[in-house]
């Protein structure tokens, strides 16, 4: 019987460059930004590392193919690395990789580095990218807004709810994005909104508005992983483990069959079973913060349900009481998530993990969250790669090492 | 006898009210005319498009589950247009893949001349006199293109007609028994389009009315009105698409009543080319009562005669869909929407219409059931229905292996799970709509919607689908098509849709 990941790795240092339309910065100056604070947090130099993971999504784009893009940006001494690929779920899909490899016990230390460049299109909003010779014949034109899009349409008619309602909730989600992002000085979009600004901004992809889609920005994520033990001999005496890491990709039900509504996405509720499962908790009461895939304010919205913070139907309600302000019982995007700290789509997972990092440590300065006057002791990270069509779900759970 | 069995037009949404044509062109020619309006098609249809919604008109045989396709028994199928997408590559194979009756039919295309049309319908109509000869659908469609500010702009419109016609034996209701026909052949240049040319050169009509109308017609229609052992006076219904100021002299030339000729949709359609004399015809037959005795006339380069007796199908509004299609109209009171569409106005399409849309041949050829006859499939194990066919079910308590059949959906009923309207994508006609429908006989698409405009789409509306253009792959001249859903309610081309 496999016993899961728990507590079996320990994260001893975290880098991530600034978020944002870097013009000054390639894939390679990206990455070396966010290694070096990296190993300079781990005390780890970078002849150390036996192992590496690059997640890379637009590699077209940003960096070309496999893993010589960070072996060569870092002069890594020859160490093996792997460059994965899960859609928006690329930066989750690295950690795993570096994560799984230290507690198979074949390495001792592994970097897991998500980059992506996507500032060089010479046009906004995200790349245009083939589907593949097949699906090019008869999928629509689509982009991400208008995919995303579609859950609103089918969630305010699933639950009764005008879309007039729906859009307000969609906004409150992104005001506080804006409002946790002005604490963060990596983040790409530190200016506050109002909710009218949100309501009334021009239309993106019905019922999205420009303030209902997350930043496309240029950045990098790096961790650095070892062994309980060796995190100790480092002189660590607060680590922070791995808790889960769990993996729910599409098989097509929700492409060609009838059973999905539209309105969810069920890879979120199967990885978040297993997530909560692995990491030995009853749900999401147990963790004190989250950030989830907040590509559209609306994806932010379904996934509070789809996750267990919200009750089914309940989510529009939640989120106007406040309960995932950075004030509120469960702080959700504290450090300004995609829509505003930003996403570079191959480093989003690990920046994800990066925050949780930084708040379980007590080291997230004025955003600093602290429940019961403690640093918090779980913090749930979500991506949701592709389209709610078709799509991978990922999450990791991350806490002290008592906890 | 032989006998036209069924009826089907199609006409594109939108319609350009002419006035809208005269208000951009008054600083140029202020005379232009400013009454009624005309059909053209949107960016995405052309005249193989059009010509496949006449069609399915045509043969619509929906079963009371909804599904219909497989019962599209004809044997064979002729296309007339002057204006076909593909100078090499049948243009009438493709329609008939696109019904899902690849591989059954003679296929086969009529160009060259306006004529086409009714020469396609005489000749199949001809070849029926062979007890061996299958059922065959004609079908005509033109999309031409006109100079702006050009008589023609005004004058022209978009449209196709299907005919299925066959043996049937005396007593059976047809639509109209055919009773003779006769074709005469002259070099007559009223007009002409060299190949590679947009548009047509166009001669003056008092010289075209005089020395072709005038004098060519009787030359064909003589012959065909004895072939049928018809008297002139006797006809009912003239069918032709002759100037309205042709028509008095021509009804003395060819001895016919006054008042037979019918309305030639100048304000309503305009003038669709190959496609004109069928759809007149289609519209005439929705009118004329059983018995009535009709002339159909086709002209260029020549005259086509041919002599009807309507039949018992005939003289109500489910003898064709004309009526329908004319009622489904849209008007799109926009002149540069129209001149975008038709490719005379280079719009700004922004750094993502620079997609390579480039095809992969070998791929459209293995999926050619899945994209052009939209054909999914059903679960042998679990009878569950799917979009597209794959190997392993994807009902998740099922998952066999090659357990699928193929199931048609082109016809089958559906209905909006949800949809976006997306400003952001690279399409034409923003914003691009696009969706899940859900089948009514199981199963979900995901797919691209059309003719529907911003804030006309609702959760739970009833689609239907057509066949369009998805792409255009400017960088090797070739039309890449797909079926996308229209909202029912708003688009409905009445009976068998």
């Amino acid at each position: 019987m496999a016993r899961g990941i728990r507590d079996q790795v320990a994260i001893v240092g975290m880098g991530c460059s600034r978020f944002g339309e870097r013009w000054d910065a390639g894939p390679d100056d990206l990455m070396i930004e966010a290694f070096q604070e990296a190993s300079a947090d781990a005390g780890i130099e970078r002849d150390r590392i036996e192992a590496a993971w690059l997640g890379v999504f637009y590699q077209e784009q940003s960096t070309s193919k496999s893993g010589l893009p960070l072996s060569m940006a870092l002069r890594l001494p020859n160490v093996p690395v792997t460059r994965v690929e899960n859609l928006c779920a690329t930066g989750t899909e690295a950690l795993r990789g570096a994560v799984y490899a230290v507690a198979s016990g074949a390495v001792d230390i592994a970097l897991a580095m998500g980059v992506e460049k996507l500032k060089d299109t010479g046009f906004g909003g995200l790349p245009e990218r083939a589907k593949g010779t097949f699906e090019d014949l008869w999928q629509p034109g689509f982009t991400p807004p208008g995919a995303f899009a579609q859950l609103g349409a089918a969630y305010a008619a699933k639950h009764g709810l005008s879309m007039q309602d729906v859009k307000r909730a969609m906004a409150h989600v992104s005001w506080k994005s804006h409002e946790n992002a002005a604490l963060n000085p990596k983040a790409h979009l530190r200016n506050r909104i109002t909710i009218e600004q949100a309501l009334g901004a021009p239309m993106i992809a019905y019922p999205l508005g420009t303030f209902d889609c997350c930043g496309v920005s240029d950045g990098a994520a790096c961790a650095i992983v070892t062994t309980p033990e060796i995190a100790r001999s480092l002189g660590r005496t607060e680590a922070v483990t791995v808790k889960s890491l769990q993996l729910a990709p599409s098989n097509g039900v929700e492409l060609s069959h009838g059973s999905w509504d539209g309105a969810h996405t069920p890879t979120t509720r199967l990885a978040a079973a297993r997530a909560y499962a692995e990491a030995g908790i009853a749900g999401a009461e147990a963790i004190d913060l989250f950030e989830v895939h907040d590509c559209f304010s609306i994806t932010e919205l379904v996934l509070m349900e789809d996750l267990g913070f919200s009750a089914e139907g309940r989510a529009v309600y939640d989120i106007l009481d406040g309960r995932y302000d950075r004030s509120g019982a469960k702080p959700c995007q504290i450090d300004g998530g995609l829509k505003c700290f930003g996403h570079p789509v191959g480093a989003s997972g690990l920046r994800m993990a990066y925050e949780m990092y930084l708040q379980l440590l007590g080291r997230a300065g004025a955003r600093q969250h602290s429940p019961q006057g403690k640093a918090p002791a779980l913090g749930l990270t979500h991506n949701l790669g592709g389209i709610p069509n078709r799509n991978v779900a990922a999450i990791g759970i991350f806490g002290l090492m008592d906890v | 006898m032989r006998a036209l069995l069924s009826a089907g037009v199609y006409l594109p949404r939108a319609r350009l009210p002419r006035s809208t044509i005269a208000a951009g062109h008054a600083w140029f020619n202020p005379n232009l005319p400013k009454g009624g309006e005309r059909t053209y098609a949107a960016w995405d249809e052309d005249s193989l498009t059009l010509a496949v919604e006449a069609v399915r008109a045509c043969t619509a045989d929906v079963l009371a589950n909804g599904i219909a396709g497989s019962h599209r028994q004809f044997g064979a199928l002729a296309f007339a247009s002057t204006t076909f997408p593909f100078a090499d590559r049948s243009n009438a194979g493709l329609v008939a893949a696109a019904l899902g009756r690849e591989g059954l039919l003679q296929a086969r295309d009529h160009g060259g001349s306006l004529r086409a049309g009714t020469s396609a319908l005489l000749a199949a109509l001809q070849a029926l006199a062979d007890p061996a000869c299958p059922e065959t659908v004609v079908v005509a469609s033109d999309t031409r293109q006109a100079k702006p500010a050009s008589p023609q702009e005004s004058q022209y419109g978009h449209g196709a007609a299907a005919f299925r016609m066959g043996r049937a034996t005396d007593g059976t209701a047809v639509l109209a028994e055919y009773l003779g026909g006769a074709a005469i052949t002259a070099d007559f240049v009223d007009h002409h389009r060299s190949d590679g040319e947009d548009f047509d050169y166009t001669l003056e009509e008092r010289w075209v009315r005089d020395e072709a109308w005038g004098k060519l017609l009787p030359g064909a229609v003589g012959p065909a009105l004895a072939a049928a052992g018809i008297a002139a006076n006797a006809i009912d219904h003239c069918v032709v698409n002759a100037p309205a100021a042709a028509q008095k002299k021509l009804a003395a030339q060819l001895g016919l009543r006054e008042g037979v000729f019918v309305d030639t949709l100048g304000k309503t359609v305009g003038d669709t080319g190959t496609a004109q004399p069928l759809v007149l015809l289609a519209a005439a037959l929705e009118k004329a009562t059983p018995s009535a005795l009709l002339l159909l006339i086709g002209f260029g380069q020549g005259i086509d005669a041919l002599v009807f007796r309507a039949g018992a199908l005939a003289g109500c509004s489910a003898a064709s869909n004309f009526s329908a299609a004319l009622a489904a109209g849209r008007q799109e009171p926009s002149y540069t929407r129209y001149l975008a569409h038709q490719g005379l106005l280079a719009m700004e399409l922004g750094m993502r219409g620079e997609r390579d849309n480039r095809t992969a041949q070998s791929v459209a050829w293995r999926k050619r059931r899945t994209v052009t006859a939209l054909i999914g499939g059903k679960c042998r194990d679990c009878s569950t229905v799917q979009y597209p066919l794959t190997r392993a079910c994807v009902n998740p308590d099922c998952r066999a292996f090659d357990t699928q059949e193929e199931f048609p959906l082109a016809d089958c009923a559906a209905k909006v799970k949800t949809f976006t309207e997306d400003w952001l994508a690279f399409t034409p006609a923003p914003p691009l709509v696009y969706g899940n429908v859900a089948f009514a006989a199981g199963g979900n698409a995901f797919i691209e919607f059309t003719d529907a405009a911003p804030g006309e789409t609702a959760v739970g509306q009833p689609v239907r689908f057509v066949f369009r253009l998805k792409d255009r792959d400017a960088l090797r001249g070739f039309h890449r098509y797909f079926w996308k859903a229209v909202p029912v309610s708003l688009h409905d081309h009445g009976e068998g849709n």
